[in-house]
């Protein structure tokens, strides 16, 4: 009779420590190969994991194998249609010495790039690896909203799904030891001596022996009757107990100049930006808002696509949205329980004067309460002009460069072009921040 | 083949084995016992219990990365092979075969949860009993596998291989099981045939070699400075020939000559190499038989398929599943397909076993003439038993290929000579040509028809150690460059010193 067995409700992933080895072993070129991916990706799916091609250079398996070119061979095909033997046929062009027929078409391959599948959470981790969130203290901050069900040792009741044999064995052994439960090798034995006795010539002491063994026998079954083998008392189960998880959470702000001077373009590269510290932060904290404050002349909180699709002219006030975050920070974010994170995009331009101001309210309130600042200036694609301003700085720059070299929770860096962006997130955060100040 | 089959309706429609398209287990319980009944009552097989296992698809994806073996031990190749046909999979290119068998007693055999029952039936049919039986009885198999141990080995090798990597380092054993791997083509004993490998007791056996070997391998390497020096750049040719005999060279196995005497490797780099060495050899048998093994269980599968629909076990349309199944299996493409890539197995196998039960049934005066020992045979399963039993691929083809056949394929023959301006036609599938044919196709299923001739040819143990490897070249075929470097690379790495590879004529000195 065969053995039906169901193996699908075995442990999946059988191959994970494989492919795990698989990634460690390429992880040069897939990173190399992620980094493109974000780059030429659209920003919707720049987080979804997906195909991912890589040279095959690391990973070919190299084998002694035959040349096919040189020498002489033979082939047998099937579905002759006019030959007859004798006949000659032009070998294929470039076939110098060999290709043994027709079937050339399916040797070339072998050079080409090796393509896989990334899942979301492997690209993400190949894409934020070796960056490191600044100064994660506060990440410790519990906001115990949420239980987990956690094993915490066992119990006498339960369902029985949960049913643990093994304790259960062990409690049975323990109460049949302690109340004397007769063990069966006890019974087989005197039953096997009965027996035998039954085959012996008559007498009485052997009646009298017979006697004795049968009201001996008698009392152990009753007795293993009485003391089941396993009793309700004995069953154990797995006890699972609600435990209190602590969750880290963070907000994001995240600043934008929308003032005439900043055009799509600009906006297109600071939404980038912003992506994927989202993207980022989301992997470090179980919970992380957003809050869109964008500024003119004055600023307002405003729902994302408004923040990057809405038209708005006047002036350039930064320091308006600086306070602006400092109100909505103080309103719903206290700094004893979120981590809080700031990234400005700006084109540069500010009114004359409000930069000081930027600066006492950045110094004062923002850098204190913040874990970490990011500005990113946009800046025009690099010109030839000797004296533009992309050299030197705007005013804001110039401003925020003397801040950045006394705070270590401020960072500042310049993008001026889409393949720009990633690099210069990567440079915010990664791990070895040494030198952190206006390149 | 009973022909009759898809003309008469049933007889007893209410005996169904099953309805509809769902399969379950009692199911399939049900379907096993009477493919059983076909197959030991009526074809006579003779198999190892079974083992059937239902998988999910990514299971199956799984046994794809590790070669089809339930366990296997760890090694990034494998996790390349995974995250490619999962690509693949999951992109609609590739689908996943329907059942994968491996050759272990119990022979264990997976089928995918996607099957309906009728393809259940099928490839119970072909698995369970086709392949079966073919491991079981096969000579390749019983000479060179040692089924009831294979798992046990496997297991064992997978935890050595863990305890390596804790102990040495993932580094270093990766690097290992990376040269090991290069020369798995040339890790395999051809000709010879080791004393077949009692698996099960294995570690016991382990123990004792490393003892032996110990002593062997010092005295071996002892090397004396100055004197021995001086001695081995004046070798003469007897001292050569001594060398060369002590060492068994030439040797073909490159895997088990550095496994023995490679200078540098530590014991537990050795096992290592032996695992490789092991594993190679396991599939050779299959390697061999691909042909035979296809076309043993295809035949196998057709014919119960069709007896169970005579018996009125099966319903019309389960019977037209499983045939318009195995249609698109045994398809044989032209040569002239932008899709042709070589003979289809399935298909050739499928056809030769057909025939040569239509030789022994109703043979013409052709097949007296070509097979005058089963033309008109009273009991072709009997025949069909004993080809199954004796062959493989070369030495089936060579035997059983019949004209008939060779005109229903149009054979043809096209030969690639050195120096000749165009590609000729040397045969095809006519009076004149059927020898040329059948012998030029059984040589292409030769072991090792593909594959270089690569031997250890000698080594100067007392002077530099240069391993010198020699490519036996048959035909004027060279090697082929790329992944030639990088494989001499590997075998440094395992020999510790120079390696050379000289390219000769086979036959030279």
């Amino acid at each position: 009779m065969p053995q039906l067995i169901d193996r699908r409700l075995n442990p999946r992933d059988k191959s994970l420590g494989n492919r795990q080895k698989f990634l460690r072993r390429t992880k040069a070129q897939i990173r190399e190969a992620v980094d493109r991916a974000v780059r030429e990706r659209g920003i919707a799916d720049a987080s979804k994991g997906g195909a991912v091609s890589i040279p095959s250079d690391g990973i070919r398996e190299p084998q002694f194998g035959l040349s096919d070119r040189g020498g002489s061979r033979e082939r047998v095909f099937p579905g002759n249609k006019e030959f007859v033997s004798g006949d000659r046929i032009k070998r294929p062009d470039g076939g110098g010495g060999g290709g043994a027929g027709r079937d050339g078409a399916d040797s070339g391959g072998g050079e080409d790039d090796f393509t896989f599948a990334l899942s979301e959470s492997e690209f993400l981790d190949i894409l934020f690896d070796d960056l490191e969130l600044p100064d994660l203290v506060k990440a410790a901050l519990k906001d115990e909203t949420s239980t987990q069900f956690r094993r915490a040792g066992y119990s006498a009741d339960g369902v029985t799904p949960n049913l643990n044999v093994l304790r259960t064995m062990r409690t049975s052994l323990g109460r049949r030891i302690a109340l004397g439960r007769p063990r069966r090798m006890e019974i087989d034995q005197l039953e096997a001596e009965l027996a035998e006795l039954r085959e012996l010539e008559f007498d009485v002491g052997n009646l009298n022996r017979q006697a004795e063994i049968f009201m001996e026998l008698e009392k152990l079954r009753r007795t293993q009757r009485l003391i089941p083998f396993i009793d309700p008392i004995d069953v154990r189960y797995n006890r699972f107990t609600p435990t209190p998880v602590p969750r880290a959470r963070a907000v994001m702000f995240c600043l934008m100049d929308v003032s005439a001077s900043m055009g799509e373009r600009e906006k297109d590269l600071a939404k980038r930006f912003f992506i994927l510290l989202h993207l980022f932060l989301k992997r470090k904290y179980e919970r992380v808002e957003l809050v869109f404050i964008r500024h003119t002349h004055e600023a307002s909180e405003v729902d994302e696509e408004t923040f990057f699709h809405g038209r708005e002219t006047g002036g350039t006030m930064v320091s308006s949205a600086l306070a602006r975050m400092i109100e909505v920070g103080k309103a719903r974010y206290s700094p004893q329980e979120w981590n809080i994170y700031c990234a400005q995009a700006s084109d540069g331009d500010n009114s004359s004067g409000d930069t000081a101001h930027c600066l006492e309210l950045l110094r004062e309130a923002i850098l204190p309460m913040v874990q970490y600042y990011a500005y990113i200036e946009i800046a025009e694609p690099p010109r030839d002009e000797p004296f533009s301003p992309f050299l030197y700085g705007r005013d804001l720059w110039r401003g925020y460069a003397e801040l950045a070299a006394q705070a270590s929770n401020f960072a500042m860096k310049r993008v001026s072009d889409r393949a720009g962006v990633y690099p210069v997130f990567r440079e915010l955060f990664a791990k070895a921040r040494g030198e952190r100040a206006a390149s | 083949m009973t022909t009759a089959a898809l003309a008469d309706p049933p007889a007893a429609a209410s005996g169904l084995l099953f309805e509809g398209s769902e399969w379950t287990f009692p199911l399939m319980r049900k379907a096993y016992e009477a493919v059983e009944d076909i197959a030991l009552n009526d074809l006579g097989l003779s198999v190892f219990p079974n083992q059937i296992e239902v998988i999910s698809a990514e299971q199956m994806l799984d046994a794809y990365a590790s070669v089809g073996m339930p366990l296997m031990y760890s090694h990034w190749s494998f996790g390349k092979r995974f995250v490619r046909d999962e690509m693949l999979y999951r992109k609609g290119y590739q689908a996943l075969a329907y059942e994968i068998v491996i050759n272990s007693n119990p022979c264990i055999s997976y089928y995918m949860e996607e099957n309906t029952m009728a393809m259940q039936t099928l490839v119970l049919a072909h698995a369970a009993f086709g392949h079966n039986h073919f491991f079981k009885n096969n000579y390749l198999f019983q000479h060179w596998t040692d089924p009831g141990g294979i798992l046990d080995y496997l297991d064992f090798a997978k935890h050595y291989v863990a305890d390596c990597e804790a102990r040495h380092g993932a580094q270093e054993v990766e690097s290992v099981l990376d040269a090991a791997h290069a020369l798995m083509g040339q890790g395999i004993f051809r000709y010879r045939r080791a004393a077949k490998l009692k698996l099960g007791e294995y570690e016991r056996r382990r123990q004792e070699r490393l003892a032996t070997e110990a002593r062997e391998y010092s005295d071996l390497w002892r090397t004396v400075p100055g004197a021995h020096r001086a001695k081995a750049q004046t070798l003469s040719e007897s001292e050569a020939t001594e060398r060369k005999r002590r060492l068994r060279l030439p040797e073909e196995n490159l895997l088990y000559f550095l496994e023995k005497n490679s200078p540098i490797l530590a014991d537990w780099q050795r096992e290592l190499v032996r695992i490789v060495r092991n594993t190679a050899q396991y599939f050779y048998p299959q390697r061999q038989t691909k042909l035979m093994n296809e076309g043993c269980a295809t035949f196998v599968h057709y014919y119960i398929a069709n007896r169970l629909y005579d018996k009125g076990l099966i319903t019309e349309g389960a019977l037209l599943e499983i045939l318009h199944s195995h249609s698109n299996v045994v398809y044989q493409l032209d040569f002239d397909d932008s899709r042709y890539s070589s003979l289809n197995p399935y298909a050739l196998g499928f056809a030769m076993m057909q025939d040569i039960q239509r030789i022994c049934v109703a043979p013409t005066d052709e097949d007296r003439e070509w097979f005058p020992d089963i033309a008109g045979h009273d009991d072709w399963r009997a025949v069909l038993r004993d080809v199954w039993a004796n062959y493989r691929d070369e030495s089936f083809v060579r035997q059983f290929l019949s004209p008939h056949l060779m005109r229903k394929f149009k054979l043809f023959l096209m030969a690639d000579r050195e120096g000749e301006p165009s590609y000729r036609i040397d045969a095809i599938h006519d009076a004149e040509g059927y020898r040329r044919v059948r012998s030029a196709l059984a040589d292409s299923y030769t072991v090792g028809a593909g594959e270089p001739d690569i031997e250890v040819a000698d080594v100067d143990l007392l002077g530099n150690r240069e391993l010198v490897l020699r490519h036996n070249v048959r035909n004027g075929v060279k090697l082929a460059e790329s992944g030639r470097e990088a494989t001499l690379k590997h075998i440094r790495r395992l020999w510790g010193y120079d390696v050379r590879l000289d390219e000769v004529a086979a036959g030279a000195p």
